[in-house]
């Protein structure tokens, strides 16, 4: 993204400018659309009206919000650990949106093509756990400190079928670059790797339930990481009143949702490249087709986009369907059931790759 | 080993049928109704504001008699001959002035005992439920529809007539009584 936008402009500023500043464009969106989709979701699927007051469809509800968010107090409690407190909601967003350098919105848009995209994508959104810790510390309120422990205690667990699914599939497609992972599914949407990959022989129709699997054990464990219901103990609101960032408001807390957010659309565009062929269309590209080459990065940032709504809005279906765990469960969920699974499925595709 | 698959097949299942409910619930319509815009139709015999009708109303004080709360108020004051009241839509002569017709809505518990009591059925329910205020006295309705210059004018026009029928009285009294001494009374 930075070469094409250094051919485009010929300066070296600009074009940096515009590499760092689309995704954060992109997680503002997320968040503002996202806020506003999560209600009208909720709205629709208890048969209610969702918010429609402010503008045509309520559609200026999150933009009101934030207006009223950033008119707020800052309102502070005495006996807090005022550094930490302050860094925390600033950790949290930078780990959730540090992702993103990583992540191929297109074969042009992205922010940075490293090699081991998928290791540094996994290392730093567990960086948000540091962040959340000092916040829950800090606060020195026993809701925070129990949310941020519940909320250690659920992304160290998470990480490690999250990490054996990813081990897997590294195994299967032998790199760890993003974009590399998003180019070998190219074409239509029989080669993207939850139906088994390119290669078409045996081996792909042996592939297909274990990627069905490993689809599902990635998708539980990264919504898990996310705090996202029915994964949300360390926030939840019945308990714990908000967990970790009880004692924020106004704009520092304004962050800890803008990364909710941002971490949403990043899990979700990690699951999209790795089983769902990445931005690549299942239909093949209108560009190629009318002899367009500029539209296709285009294209595939579309379809990019769309499929990472696509797993916000099954993750807000999850959120409205499921009750929320209780931390045994959520353990018990993590350490016997996916962890195992993962375990062979790890070893299953290890084999069928050998093969 | 088969209750450990047994679990995970009914974890997954149980979730994939509570997402088909909540999927099928995406597409219900909302049973919200829209309040101030749409309004639930009210129940027949619904008991809101009262109304009285003062055009009708001949002063007869029977509905405040009748409330449990005493939050209806009638002041009357009779009509002085040559004043026409005019009559009530059922035919009746009105005799009274009705200088004074309030209903306190704070005191009201809508119990509707007033509403039977009248000969003119001038005071009904209405439809009405939303008249919240922000100050109690403005939950006093005033129904007369005599000014209170007008009120006061209608008392001093009374008071006057009354007057000049005592002093008749009394001037009647004191000129033909030959047969009929004054006497102070004694018991």
């Amino acid at each position: 993204m930075y070469q094409y936008f250094y051919d485009l402009t010929g300066s070296v500023i600009i074009s940096t400018l515009i590499t760092a500043v689309f995704p954060l464009v992109n997680v503002l969106l997320v968040a503002l659309i996202g806020v506003y989709l999560e209600r009208k979701v909720s709205a629709w699927m208890q048969d209610r009206v969702g918010p429609n007051r402010t503008g045509p469809f309520g559609l200026f509800q999150t933009i009101a919000d934030f207006l009223k968010m950033l008119q707020k107090e800052d309102a502070t409690a005495t006996d807090i650990d005022k550094k930490l407190y302050n860094i925390a909601p600033v950790l949290v967003f930078a780990g959730s949106f540090a992702v993103y350098a990583v992540i191929p919105f297109s074969s042009k848009l992205i922010g940075s093509e490293i090699e081991v995209g998928l290791f540094y994508a996994l290392a730093v959104s567990s960086f948000v756990v540091a962040g959340i810790l000092m916040a829950g510390w800090s606060s020195n309120n026993k809701y925070s400190l129990l949310g941020a422990m519940r909320s250690a205690a659920q992304i160290v667990s998470y990480e490690i079928p999250t990490a054996l699914v990813v081990l897997a599939m590294v195994m299967f497609l032998g790199t760890l670059s993003l974009s590399k992972i998003s180019e070998m599914q190219t074409a239509y949407f029989w080669n993207w790797n939850i139906l088994g990959g390119a290669e078409f022989g045996l081996s792909k129709f042996l592939l297909i339930p274990f990627m069905l699997v490993g689809f599902i054990i990635i998708f539980i464990s990264t919504l898990a990481e996310v705090n996202r219901t029915p994964f949300d103990i360390p926030e939840a609101e019945s308990e714990l009143v908000a967990g970790y960032f009880t004692e924020y408001c106004g704009m520092k807390w304004a962050m800890f949702m803008l990364s909710e957010y941002g971490n949403m659309f990043a899990v979700s565009a990690i699951v999209s490249i790795l089983f769902f062929g990445g931005y690549q269309s299942p239909f093949g590209y209108l560009g190629n087709t009318l002899g367009i080459n500029w539209l296709i990065p285009y294209e595939q940032a579309f379809w990019f986009i769309l499929k990472g709504w696509f797993f916000i809005f099954v993750q807000m279906w999850l959120r409205w369907t499921l009750p929320r765990l209780r931390v045994d469960q959520l353990m018990t969920v993590c350490w016997k059931y996916l962890i195992p699974y993962a375990f062979v499925n790890l070893i299953i595709i290890g084999i069928i790759t050998l093969l | 080993m088969k209750e450990y698959l047994k679990n995970t097949w009914l974890g997954i299942y149980t979730i994939l049928v509570g997402m088909k409910i909540t999927f099928k619930h995406l597409f219900t319509p909302a049973v919200t109704i829209q309040y101030p815009e749409v309004k639930l139709k009210l129940p027949e015999r619904e008991r809101n504001r009262l109304y009285v009708n003062i055009d009708d109303c001949i002063g007869c004080d029977q509905c405040a008699r009748a409330c449990p709360v005493s939050c209806i108020t009638v002041d009357t004051v009779k009509s002085v001959p040559g004043e026409d009241l005019g009559t009530t839509s059922n035919g009746k002569k009105k005799a009274l002035w009705v200088t004074n017709f309030t209903i306190d809505f704070a005191k009201c518990c809508y119990c509707q005992l007033c509403v039977f009591p009248c000969p003119t059925e001038c005071i009904y329910m209405t439809d009405v439920f939303e008249f919240a205020t922000y100050e109690r006295k403005d939950l006093v309705y005033q129904f007369s529809n005599l000014s209170p210059e007008e009120a006061e004018q209608k008392k001093i026009n009374f008071a006057n007539f009354q007057a000049e029928k005592e002093k008749q009285k009394a001037a009647a009294a004191a000129v033909p009584k030959p047969e009929n001494p004054s006497q102070p009374s004694t018991n």
